[in-house]
C-alpha cells in the first residue's frame, strides 16, 4: 500500500462545493436569526462545519474494507449505548436520549442512523446471492432494524426511530428483496397506523392531531406549525429581505435557529431561497446516488445509496414538518439547523460516501489495486 | 435429491446488480419527486397564500393598543361640571401576565405606599379576575411614583403603568346617587359585548345612576396606538397613533349648586330632597344622603370602606329618592282635601275634633290627644287634624281619593334614566281585592287618608305631587336639559279648588300651622307646604294609655319618618320640593324636614343667605359631608384594627376617638360608630319642639 499524495484532481471539489454553499447559506441565516450577530450561533456553526469537513475528508481516505469490517462491531457498540440510555440516561426534554459522559452529552440514537445502513448493507453483502429470495434474507435484517428502532421509539423519539427504520428498509429495498414484500407491508402498515396511534404518548398524539389541523390550537401545541407557516407564507417570492424577518426576530417563530431554521430562511429569502436550497440538496443526493450507481462493489453501492437516503430523510422530514406536511418530530435540517450532533452524523455519511467514491475511482484504475 | 422447486426466478449476481440499478434509480427518482413536492408546497404557501400569511404575520407583529376614550362630561343646567375627567397616572396589574403576583404586589405596595386595605382589595380583585381583565393597583399617582414603577417594569411582570384620565366628581358624595359611578367592566359585561375596549386598562363603564343610563352617549371612540411587539409582549417601537374621540357631554336639568346644597343641608340625617321646576317638571336637585363618594367608588373602593357603608344604618348605598318607599303620612292631606272639594264638600264645612273617633271596632286617634275642636278645611290642613280627614273621607269613599292621588302622581311610574327605581302604591278597593283577595274596609280608607296603611310614595313622587298641587298640571319629572316633551295634561280640577288648597298649605307654614319651621326668611317669598309624620311601628292601646313614647327615647329604626312637601312662592309657584328624613322623628328641629326644605328653597331665591346659614349650622354637625366621611372612615378603620388586635387597647383608642370628635360639637354624630353599636348616640338630644 503505497501512500501517494492524492492529486488535486481527485479532491472531491464538487461535493465540497455543494456543502460549502449550503452550510455558508445556513451560517448566514443563523447570523440573521441571532439578530445580525455572529454570536452565539453563526460562528459556532461555521467552526463546526470546518472541523467536520476535515473529519469527512479524513474518513474519505479510510479504505472501504475497514467500514465493511467494522460495520457489525460499530452496530453492536451503538446498540449497547442505546441500552445504556434506557438504563442510566439522563432525562432531557421529557425523553431519554442522552448519556452524560462527563465531558460531553452522547446521543447514541444519532449514530444509529448511519450505522444501521452500514450494518444492513453488510448483511446483504455477506448474504449468498441465491438466498436473496428466501426468508433467511429477511428476518436478520428485520431484527437488525427492529431492535434499535424499538429502543429509540421508547425513549421516546418518534422522528429518529422513523429515520432508522426508513434507512434500514431502504437498504433492504435496494438489496433486491421481492417487490411484493414492500407493497404488501406498505398496505399492512396503512392498516396498522390507526391502531399504533392509540399507543402513542399523549404529546405525540397531540402533535399528530394538531398536525392535521394546526389552526385548531394556534396558541398551544399547533403554535410551532402555525408560526412556521406564517413565516414561510409571509416571505413571498423574494422574502422580506436579509435581517428583515419579523417572525424570527420578534420571537414568534419558536426554534427559529434549530428545527425551524428553514422558516427563518424562507421568511427573509422567500421562495427563491427555498428553491435554491432544495436544489442544492438535490444536487447532493444526485451525487450520492450517482456514486452508488457507479460503484461496482455490492456493499459500497448499498451503503452509498443508503446513506444518501438517510441524509435525504433528514431534509425531507424537516421540510415537510416546517411546511405543515408532517407532524413536529424534531428532525433538524442538515447544515442549516444549529447543532453539532446532526452535522456530525451527516458529515459521517458524506465522508463514507466520499470514501466509496474514492475507492471506486481507484479500483477503476487498472493496476492500482492488488 | 431434487427439491420440488417453486417457479422461482434464478437470481444471479448480474440480475441482482440490474435490480439494484433500477431500484437506485427509483429511489433517486422518488427523492426528486419529493423535492419537487416540497418546492410546490412552498410555492403554494408563499405565493398563493402569501396574502393570508402576510396578514397573520402583521397581526403578530403589530399590537393595537386601544387608548380609552375620555368620557363625556356631565354638566348641570348652567354648564357647571358635575362629572369631568382628570389627568391621571395609574398602574394596573394584568393577572395573566403576572408570574409572581404576591411579590409583585409587595413591591408595588412598597413603591406606591399602599395601605393594607388597598393591598387586600387588590388581592381580592386578583382572585376574582378573569385573567385578561386588568386589576387597578392605584390611580392618581404623582409623576414620581409613576416613574418609580415605570423604571422597574422588567422586574414587575404583568404591571401596566399608563397615563390616562380618571373620572372626577367635584361635588363628591352629594351627587353619588344621582350620577352613580364608573368602574372597570365586569367579566360578564365583557362576555356579553366582546369589545376589546372593555378590558383596556383605564377604561371605565357607568355602573349606576345616570353614568350607567347614558353610558353609550358618554363613551367616546377609542384611539389606537400601533406598536411593534415581540412574542413576549415587549414593545419594540411605536408605529402610528390615532387620538381618541371623547364622548358626548350630557347636560342635565340639575342645578349643581342646589344639588350640593341640598346634600350638605341634609346634615347627618338619612334623608332625601327633590326639587322640581314648576314650569316644566325639570328636576333641579335630587339628593340622597348619606351617600358614597363616587370618586372613591370609581377608583375601586376598598373592602373596608364598602364594609363600613353597607353596615351603616343610614343606608348610604341606597338611592332613597328613587328606591326609598315611605308611607306619605299627612303630606297626602292637601291631595285628599282636593278630592273632597272635587266631590262637592265645601271648604267651610267643619268637623269637631275631640282627639279620637271610633271606626268599626277600632279607636282612631288624632295626633293631638286633646283634640283640635271645631275645624274647617283650612284649619284641618294647617293643624294637620286627623279626625277631620277620617270623617270627611268616609263621606266620599276611597275611589275618589285614589283617583285624585293618581292624578297628582302618587303611584305613577316615570320613565327616568335610572337603572333601578321603586314606585309607591295608591291602594283602592280593586287593588286590595287583587293583591290580598280581601274586601276594602272603612278603616283602610281612614288609614289611607292620613297616608298610612298600604299607601307608599317615594321622594320623587312626593315632589311631583307638590308640583302638581302647585300648578294644577300633570308635570312629568325630567333630567335632560331642554328635552322635548308634550305639554303636561291638566290634573283636571277646578282652579278655585287649587287656590283653596294652596292657601291652606300656606297656612301650614305661615299661618301658625304645623310647618312653621319651613318659613322662608325672605320678604315676599312664602312657602306653602305640608308636614308629615309616618309611623313605622304599631302603637298599642296599652302604650297609648301610659303615654306614647317620645321618638327621642326610641331606637333609631323605630322612630317616625319626617316628611315635608311644598312649593314657593305659594301664590305663584315656581319651585316644588319634597324632603323625607328617615327615622327623623322630629327630634331635631334644625335637621328636620321642614327646615331643610325651607333652606334649600331659600337657596333658589337668595344663594348668599342660604349659604351663610348652612355654613354656620354645619359646624355643629361636623362640617361638610367629605370631612365627616373621612372621619367616619378613620374611626371605622381604627375600630376594625382594635377588633383584630392590631391597634392599641380600647382606652387609648377611645381617647384618640374623643380627641377627634372633640373639634366638632359634642352632639355632632361624627362617626356612626361601627355596628353593632346601636345608633341612638348618633342623634342629637331632643329639643322638645316637634312638629307632627
Amino acid at each position: 500500500m503505497s501512500i501517494v499524495p492524492e492529486p488535486l484532481a481527485e479532491f472531491p471539489w464538487r461535493v465540497i462545493g455543494i456543502l460549502l454553499a449550503i452550510a455558508g447559506f445556513g451560517t448566514l441565516v443563523l447570523y440573521s436569526a441571532a439578530g445580525g450577530s455572529i454570536t452565539p450561533w453563526a460562528i459556532n456553526q461555521g467552526v463546526r462545519f470546518v472541523i467536520f469537513t476535515g473529519m469527512a475528508l479524513v474518513l474519505s481516505r479510510i479504505p472501504l474494507e475497514l467500514f465493511a469490517r467494522f460495520a457489525f462491531p460499530a452496530y453492536g457498540v451503538v446498540l449497547v449505548a442505546l441500552f445504556l440510555v434506557e438504563l442510566i440516561g439522563g432525562v432531557a426534554g421529557g425523553s431519554q436520549r442522552w448519556i452524560n459522559l462527563g465531558f460531553m452529552q452522547l446521543q447514541p440514537s444519532e449514530f444509529m442512523k448511519p450505522v444501521i445502513v452500514l450494518a444492513v448493507a453488510r448483511f446483504y453483502a455477506l448474504l449468498p446471492v441465491g438466498e436473496i429470495r428466501r426468508w433467511n434474507a429477511i428476518w436478520p435484517a428485520l431484527v437488525l432494524i427492529g431492535v434499535p428502532w424499538a429502543l429509540v421509539l421508547v425513549q421516546p423519539d418518534l422522528g429518529t426511530a422513523t429515520m432508522i427504520a426508513a434507512g434500514g428498509v431502504t437498504v433492504m429495498f435496494l438489496a433486491g428483496l421481492p417487490l411484493r414484500l414492500f407493497v404488501g407491508s406498505g398496505l399492512a402498515f396503512a392498516a396498522i397506523v390507526p391502531i399504533a396511534f392509540s399507543f402513542l404518548h399523549d404529546y405525540q398524539k397531540n402533535r399528530v392531531l394538531i398536525f392535521m389541523d394546526p389552526e385548531s390550537d394556534p396558541l398551544g401545541a399547533g403554535y410551532h406549525i402555525s408560526q412556521s407557516k406564517i413565516a414561510i407564507g409571509s416571505g413571498g417570492i423574494f422574502g422580506k429581505g436579509f435581517l428583515q424577518g419579523t417572525q424570527s426576530h420578534l420571537d414568534y417563530l419558536p426554534e427559529g435557529h434549530t428545527d425551524f431554521v428553514f422558516a427563518t430562511m424562507a421568511e427573509e429569502w422567500g421562495l427563491m431561497g427555498g428553491v435554491l436550497l432544495i436544489g442544492a440538496f438535490m444536487l447532493l443526493f444526485r451525487w450520492g446516488i450517482g456514486v452508488s450507481m457507479r460503484s461496482q462493489d455490492k456493499y459500497a453501492r448499498l451503503v452509498a445509496a443508503g446513506l444518501t437516503t438517510t441524509i435525504f430523510f433528514y431534509v425531507a422530514i424537516n421540510l415537510m414538518m416546517v411546511m405543515g406536511l408532517a407532524p413536529v418530530v424534531g428532525i433538524p435540517l442538515p447544515f442549516m439547523s444549529y447543532g453539532g450532533s446532526s452535522m456530525l452524523t451527516v458529515m459521517l455519511c458524506v465522508g463514507i460516501i466520499m470514501a466509496i467514491e474514492r475507492s471506486g475511482r481507484r479500483r477503476s484504475r487498472p493496476g492500482n489495486w492488488g | 435429491m431434487k427439491l420440488p422447486l417453486l417457479k422461482k426466478k434464478t437470481v444471479t449476481e448480474a440480475s441482482l446488480s440490474f435490480t439494484f440499478t433500477r431500484r437506485a434509480m427509483v429511489v433517486g427518482g422518488l427523492q426528486g419527486a419529493i423535492g419537487a413536492l416540497l418546492v410546490g408546497r412552498m410555492g403554494w404557501i408563499s405565493v398563493a397564500e402569501n396574502e393570508k400569511y402576510n396578514l397573520l404575520s402583521e397581526s403578530n407583529r403589530v399590537n393595537l393598543t386601544l387608548i380609552p376614550p375620555r368620557r363625556g362630561w356631565i354638566i348641570d343646567r348652567n354648564g357647571r361640571p358635575l362629572a369631568n375627567n382628570r389627568t391621571d397616572f395609574r398602574v394596573d396589574l394584568i393577572p395573566e401576565r403576572a408570574t409572581d403576583a404576591e411579590n409583585t404586589i409587595r413591591s408595588l405596595a412598597h413603591l406606591l405606599a399602599l395601605g393594607d386595605d388597598e393591598v387586600e382589595r387588590i388581592k381580592e380583585e386578583l382572585d376574582k379576575s378573569a385573567g385578561f381583565r386588568p386589576v387597578q393597583v392605584a390611580e392618581k399617582l404623582t409623576y414620581d411614583q409613576f416613574a418609580a414603577v415605570s423604571v422597574r417594569l422588567p422586574d414587575l411582570p404583568g404591571v401596566a403603568p399608563s397615563q390616562g384620565f380618571s373620572r372626577n366628581y367635584p361635588a363628591g358624595a352629594t351627587v353619588g346617587h344621582l350620577l352613580g359611578y364608573v368602574g372597570a367592566a365586569s367579566a360578564k359585561e365583557y362576555e356579553e359585548r366582546k369589545d376589546p375596549l372593555l378590558i383596556t386598562p383605564g377604561f371605565k363603564v357607568g355602573k349606576d345612576g345616570l353614568e350607567r343610563s347614558f353610558d353609550r352617549e358618554l363613551t367616546g371612540k377609542p384611539g389606537a396606538k400601533r406598536v411593534e411587539v415581540t412574542a413576549r409582549g415587549k414593545i419594540v417601537r411605536e408605529l402610528t397613533t390615532r387620538p381618541d374621540t371623547p364622548g358626548n357631554p350630557i347636560k342635565l336639568t340639575i342645578d349643581a349648586g342646589l344639588q350640593e346644597y341640598a346634600g350638605r343641608r341634609l346634615a347627618t340625617q338619612s334623608g332625601s330632597v327633590v326639587v322640581i321646576d314648576c314650569h316644566n317638571g325639570d328636576v333641579l336637585a335630587m339628593a340622597s344622603m348619606p351617600s358614597f363618594d363616587p370618586n372613591s367608588f370609581s377608583d375601586g373602593i376598598s373592602h373596608l370602606e364598602w364594609d363600613m357603608l353597607s353596615k351603616d344604618d343610614h343606608v348610604p348605598l341606597r338611592n332613597k329618592t328613587l328606591q326609598g318607599l315611605y308611607p306619605p303620612g299627612s303630606t297626602v292631606k292637601p291631595m285628599v282635601a282636593l278630592a273632597l272639594l272635587e266631590a262637592g264638600i265645601s271648604p267651610m264645612d267643619t268637623v269637631s275634633c275631640a282627639g279620637a273617633i271610633r271606626v268599626g271596632n277600632t279607636l282612631f286617634h288624632c295626633h293631638k290627644r286633646r283634640g283640635h275642636g271645631s275645624l274647617n278645611m283650612r284649619g284641618a290642613i294647617a293643624q294637620s287634624c286627623d279626625i277631620y280627614f277620617y270623617q270627611m273621607a268616609q263621606r266620599i269613599g276611597m275611589d275618589r281619593i285614589a283617583s285624585m292621588a293618581r292624578r297628582v302622581g302618587m303611584g305613577q311610574k316615570f320613565a327616568l334614566p335610572f337603572p333601578s327605581q321603586s314606585f309607591g302604591t295608591v291602594p283602592d278597593p280593586a287593588w286590595k281585592l287583587k293583591k290580598y283577595n280581601q274586601k276594602w274596609q272603612v278603616y283602610d280608607t281612614v288609614n289611607a287618608t292620613i297616608g298610612q296603611g298600604y299607601m307608599l310614595i317615594n321622594p320623587l313622587q312626593m315632589a311631583v305631587m307638590a308640583s302638581r298641587l302647585a300648578t294644577g298640571r300633570q308635570l312629568m319629572p325630567n333630567f335632560l336639559f331642554g328635552a322635548e316633551r308634550p305639554a303636561p295634561e291638566p290634573v283636571g280640577v277646578n282652579e278655585e279648588h287649587l287656590v283653596t288648597i294652596r292657601d291652606a298649605m300656606s297656612a301650614v307654614v305661615n299661618g301658625g300651622g304645623t310647618g312653621g319651621a319651613a318659613r322662608i326668611p325672605l320678604p315676599g317669598v312664602m312657602m306653602a307646604g305640608k308636614t308629615g309624620t309616618a309611623q313605622v311601628r304599631r302603637i298599642t292601646m296599652a302604650e297609648r294609655g301610659g303615654g306614647v313614647r317620645s321618638n327621642a327615647s326610641l331606637p333609631f329604626k323605630l322612630r317616625d319618618h319626617a316628611l315635608f312637601q311644598g312649593f314657593a312662592p305659594f301664590d305663584n309657584p315656581r319651585y316644588a320640593i319634597a324632603c323625607i328624613i328617615e327615622h327623623g322623628g322630629h327630634v331635631n328641629r334644625i335637621e328636620d324636614a321642614p327646615m331643610i326644605a325651607a333652606d334649600t328653597m331659600t337657596y333658589l331665591f337668595d344663594q348668599a343667605k342660604a349659604m351663610e346659614k348652612l355654613e354656620t349650622i354645619e359646624k355643629d354637625w361636623g362640617g361638610p359631608p367629605a370631612e365627616r366621611m373621612a372621619r367616619q372612615m378613620a374611626a371605622y378603620r381604627l375600630a376594625k384594627a382594635i377588633e383584630k388586635g392590631e391597634a392599641p387597647p380600647p382606652e387609648a383608642a377611645n381617647a384618640a376617638n374623643a380627641a377627634e370628635v372633640g373639634n366638632s360639637a359634642a352632639a355632632a354624630p361624627v362617626a356612626p360608630v361601627p355596628p353593632p353599636a346601636p345608633a341612638e348616640a348618633d342623634d342629637a338630644p331632643p329639643p322638645a319642639d316637634s312638629a307632627p
